[in-house]
């Protein structure tokens, strides 16, 4: 009898310790919210498409760091993204809420601008120029491809094109998908044809 | 013969460590240079080195000489371009480079009138000696000279005078350690002198008082041609016979193997006083200096088991590699594999539609894919170690590729991702047929594009900043003035109740 | 084509199935002198379990819904020749089918198959056999050519009875057709306050006949000239490389040697440690297992080391008279820290500036 309640108190005294240290631990090393947020924002692409529901990226991170969003809800970031967030939260990875599209550029049909600068007010990295009564035109090398430009467009004349693919950017695929067959349409691009 | 069975049980390894002995096959060893005629028409793209892409600096129409300066460096590290022929420049137009991709690169298309004249601009220097060696340099430069081996690095850059490290010694790389090629091989036997004058310019630029010129054992006859030519023109160089083992000629580890001495990781070799080029280039460095010739062709090995006639030939550069293989009676490329280098470190390429570029050093063209079938049935990692030890940099090349496959990129790094020279040893030697140099690039390529994307994101973020707080602003400017506004208004009409009043 | 495959293009043609096939082409000898002292026996127990082995890879790649061709690599084959050469010659076919489970179920395919297991799957399995079968892994049949052998192990019909019901099948008790092993003969000695050089002399121990193989033991293990020879094939054919075999028998014998020099009463010489037992056959074979050993040159120094000073303490102070079994299996343990401390320096890296 005597031998159990050794047991007892001795298994019972180990994990009381165990939870206050736990307890103080949680107390001591408590991080901050906005350094968590601001992590995250680090982490996400800055398309500031607002695909996630927020109306950017800094929204959204803040929303993830206080709980409010998932962490698989950045459509440009993919897996990638969803991978790292879900690591800084301490969570689960999630399969993503969207599929990614391939890398996309806003493209200005300007015969037909009316030069009504709706889509440079749209932009959220600034990248149309422009100004009223005049053809406005996208710099593509600040372009994030989020389409916000594209609806408030009243004669629709703005483009989503793919990304033109560069020498200097191109990258070999990983074996575990180069020798596979290619997957059509899918994120990333064919091997190039004989 | 006891070296190599030491070797074989891996207690000796002769010089750098690692390596493998592929099967030679230097089948053109013995056939003279062939000079490649003019084909209808010349491509020359705009960047045909390490570095920055060059800018055109004619017009569609104008007429230019060959050796004339088309298109100039931007940046540093760049060599300008120089017309192979004298002709008319057609069209600039981006065209496919010898790339794996396929993808193209903005270039010139020159039709050649048949004269072939040179651009005089550039007098010779046979007094080299003489001149400044500033004025040695920005000639090396100008005539658009890059590591004619394969690595296509800017020349002139290497040939930097630094008095804090004072280059000793000079090594001429004539090891051509990949199978096939000979092209290099062939000029050893058939310019020896023009090397060799190349070699004292080189010295005496950089100031070394020792010149080496490392031959491997399989080229005996290159290496008593060198050693005749240096002893006709009286230059006191050493030619150095090394035991055939690849990766030798690779820069790094040819160092290796004839000083004894490892090239610190971020430092080039003239850090620890070295000087290396290859033997093509310093031939370059030759007709640019002692010749006042830009350089607007090399010698490429045309070889592998689907070229009738293979032979080295002497091209222009910028010819269509379609038209340089029918020389050799190859027209049909249905079902070969063609490849830009040499089998081990070349890469394949989708279409022969390409010219030839200062890189080009063989072309291949295969009947079967070794690679493909055998990546095809991939065993998994059986951890042999084979790999391990024919790593010439010391990686761990099955743990590095574990790490690349689960896009575990820091600790890639971690483990020498970027000290991987793609040699291909342990693809090579691998019996797992696991395609380890492909994880590596893979990764490689990663890790740059996550570093752009970060650059772009960082770049988004404050143009986003910028922009939420120029409306912040705008809005408060607004808020403001209609304050005013209504504060302006408001204070007349209490002055007309005043008035009324 | 879809294919975009970078360089290198060429390969050595080198492959697993070659790989496999040339350890067991090292292994004929050992094979042959097993046959040649243990007869019928030898043939059946290496037979059960290469097809043993080979049918449950099968089954088992059938279950996890993986492709069977592997099966064809030669490792399972490989894992049932080794699994036989460790097995005493009375193992009945049970135990034998029990072996081949382990070894290929539980230590190879449950942790993933080829290439991802953490212990060699023969000597993991003889371990889990010697630690549940005391008795039977410890019984060594007289064989023939040394001493008198009360069975013939050349009639087939004796063996297969041997082989599927026992010695007792046929008449006799276990002690009157088994012989004590040169280790285990010394142990028991040994711990009754006899010296090391007196139980030698007592049990007739002759280097010469323990270096060619005329002495008890397991299937493969007694001859060390045969497998020195095998040995020597794959040096020399490069499949395995020399820092496990020269690190685990060179500590081994540096061990004996410092202490049988200071205490020769207690401690055996280092002739009889590299002769006995199965160092041989781990040296060459089993430490050398290139899935469950380091990949580093340095590691594996280290590892054979390892296995070596385990080897020698296991026989001079353990409780079971052979421990070259054990200490690669526990050395095997420690493969992947050791291969993640002793990479070798990187060219460039770590040099003066």
């Amino acid at each position: 009898m005597t031998n159990i309640l050794y047991g007892v108190f001795s298994l019972g005294g180990f994990a009381l310790a165990a939870g206050i240290m736990l307890a103080l631990a949680t107390r001591l090393f408590h991080v901050e919210g906005d350094p968590l947020a601001d992590k995250i924002d680090g982490l996400l692409p800055q398309t500031q498409c607002a695909k996630c529901g927020y109306p950017g990226c800094k929204p959204y991170s803040e929303a993830v760091a206080r709980g409010e969003a998932d962490v698989n809800q950045c459509v440009p970031g993919g897996e990638r993204v969803m991978l790292q967030i879900a690591d800084l939260m301490g969570v689960e990875p999630k399969p993503l809420a969207q599929e990614p599209e391939p890398p996309m550029l806003a493209f200005v049909r300007e015969d037909e601008c009316i030069g009504c600068t709706l889509c440079i007010k749209a932009c959220p990295v600034d990248a149309i120029l422009g100004a009223p009564k005049q053809y406005h035109t996208v710099i593509a090398d600040y372009c994030t491809g989020c389409k916000l430009c594209v609806e408030p467009c009243p004669v629709d004349c703005i483009d989503m094109v793919l990304k033109p693919e560069v020498l200097e950017e191109w990258t070999w695929k990983s074996p575990e998908t180069a020798h596979r067959p290619v997957r059509v349409g899918g994120h990333g691009h064919a091997a190039h044809p004989a | 013969m006891l070296r190599t069975l030491l070797e074989r049980i891996g207690l000796s390894s002769g010089g750098f460590p690692g390596g493998i002995h592929p099967e030679q096959s230097k089948l053109t060893a013995g056939m003279p240079t062939r000079d490649c005629p003019l084909p209808p028409v010349l491509i020359v793209p705009m960047k045909q080195h390490i570095g920055e892409a060059c800018v055109p600096l004619v017009e569609t129409g104008q007429t230019v000489l060959r050796g004339q300066k088309i298109a100039r460096g931007q940046g540093y590290v760049s060599a300008p371009v120089h017309a192979p022929t004298s002709g008319k420049v057609v069209k600039i137009e981006e065209h496919p480079v010898p790339h794996p991709s396929g993808l193209g690169r903005l270039s010139l298309f020159i039709e050649p009138d048949g004269r072939d004249a040179w651009d005089e601009t550039l007098e010779p220097w046979p007094d080299y000696r003489q001149r400044d060696i500033g004025e040695l340099r920005e000639r090396v430069r100008i005539c658009g000279l890059a590591g004619l081996g394969g690595a296509v690095f800017p020349t002139f850059i290497k040939l930097v005078r630094d008095q804090k490290h004072p280059i000793d010694t000079v090594i001429l790389n004539g090891i051509e350690c990949e199978p096939y090629l000979t092209n290099d091989h062939r000029l050893m036997l058939e310019q020896a002198e023009q090397i060799v004058a190349g070699l004292d310019v080189l010295m005496y630029m950089a100031g070394a008082r020792h010149g080496i010129i490392a031959v491997e054992d399989n080229k005996p006859d290159a290496a008593a041609c060198m050693r005749e030519a240096a002893k006709r023109l009286g230059t006191a160089v050493a030619v150095h016979v090394l035991p055939t083992r690849y990766p030798q000629g690779g820069e790094k580890q040819l160092i290796q193997a004839i000083t004894g001495r490892e090239v610190p990781a971020g430092k080039l070799p003239m850090h620890i006083g070295i000087l290396c080029q290859n033997v093509g280039t310093t031939k370059a460095v030759h007709d640019a200096v002692l010749l006042g010739r830009p350089l607007t062709e090399r010698i490429v090995t045309v070889s592998g088991d689907a070229v009738p006639q293979p032979g080295n030939m002497n091209v222009r550069l910028g010819t269509p590699m379609r038209f340089v293989f029918a020389q050799h009676g190859l027209e049909a490329f249905e079902g070969l594999h063609v490849i830009h280098g040499g089998p081990l470190m070349g890469e394949r390429l989708p279409s022969v539609d390409v010219p030839v570029i200062k890189s080009t050093n063989g072309m291949l063209a295969f009947s079967t894919d070794v690679m493909a079938d055998a990546h095809r049935r991939a065993d998994p990692c059986i951890r042999c170690g084979h790999c391990v030890e024919a790593c010439p940099v010391h990686l761990v090349p099955n743990e590095l590729a574990s790490q690349c496959r689960q896009d575990q990129f820091d600790r890639a790094q971690g483990y020498g991702l970027f000290d991987c020279i793609e040699c291909g040893c342990c693809s090579y030697v691998c019996p797992s047929n696991i395609p380890l140099v492909q994880y590596f690039r893979y990764a490689k390529g990663e890790v740059g594009k996550i570093n752009r994307e970060r650059i772009f994101a960082d770049l988004s973020r404050q143009r986003s900043q910028a922009r939420d707080e120029r409306i912040a602003r705008e809005k408060a400017e607004r808020a403001a003035k209609r304050a005013r506004v209504k504060a302006e208004a408001g204070a007349p009409e209490e002055g007309g109740e005043a008035s009324s009043a | 084509m879809n294919m975009l495959i970078s360089s290198p293009h060429l390969h050595s043609g080198d492959s697993v199935r070659a790989t496999m096939i040339t350890v067991m082409l090292a292994l004929a000898p050992a094979v042959i002198v097993s046959v040649y002292l243990f007869g019928w026996l030898a043939v059946l127990i290496i037979a059960s379990s290469v097809v043993g082995c080979m049918v449950l890879e099968w089954l088992s790649l059938r279950l996890m819904g993986r492709s069977t061709a592997a099966v064809g690599d030669g490792s399972a084959a490989l894992t049932g020749l080794f699994l036989a050469l460790i097995l005493p010659p009375t193992t009945p076919w049970w135990m034998v089918l029990i072996g081949c489970f382990m070894a290929i179920v539980l230590t190879k395919q449950i942790y993933g198959g080829l290439g991802y297991n953490l212990f060699n799957p023969a000597l993991a399995a003889r371990v889990v056999l010697l630690i549940s079968f005391p008795l039977q892994m410890t019984t060594w049949i007289v064989p023939m050519h040394v001493g008198n052998p009360v069975i013939d192990l050349y009639n087939l019909q004796d063996c297969l009875q041997v082989f599927f019901f026992g010695v007792q099948s046929l008449g006799h008790s276990i002690d009157a057709v088994s012989m004590a092993s040169a280790l285990g003969y010394v142990k028991t000695e040994w711990t009754r306050g006899v010296s090391v050089a007196d139980a030698l002399r007592g049990y007739g121990y002759n280097y010469l006949d323990a270096f060619l193989g005329r002495e008890a033991g397991s299937l493969g293990e007694t001859s060390a000239l045969a497998l020195l020879l095998g040995g020597i094939y794959l040096l020399a054919r490069h499949t395995v490389t020399w820092h496990i075999p020269f690190s685990y028998l060179g500590t081994v014998v540096l061990l004996a040697a410092i202490f049988s020099t200071i205490n020769p009463q207690h401690f055996a010489p280092p002739m009889f440690h590299l002769m006995a037992g199965g160092l041989m056959l781990c040296a060459f074979f089993m430490a050398t297992d290139p899935v469950s050993s380091p990949v580093t040159p340095a590691g594996r120094l280290v590892f054979g080391t390892g296995c070596g000073i385990l080897t020698w303490a296991i026989r001079s102070f353990g409780g079971y008279p052979e421990g070259a079994m054990f200490s690669v299996v526990l050395m095997n343990c420690t493969v992947p820290l050791i291969d993640h401390y002793f990479r070798p320096r990187i060219y460039g890296q770590g040099l003066p500036k």
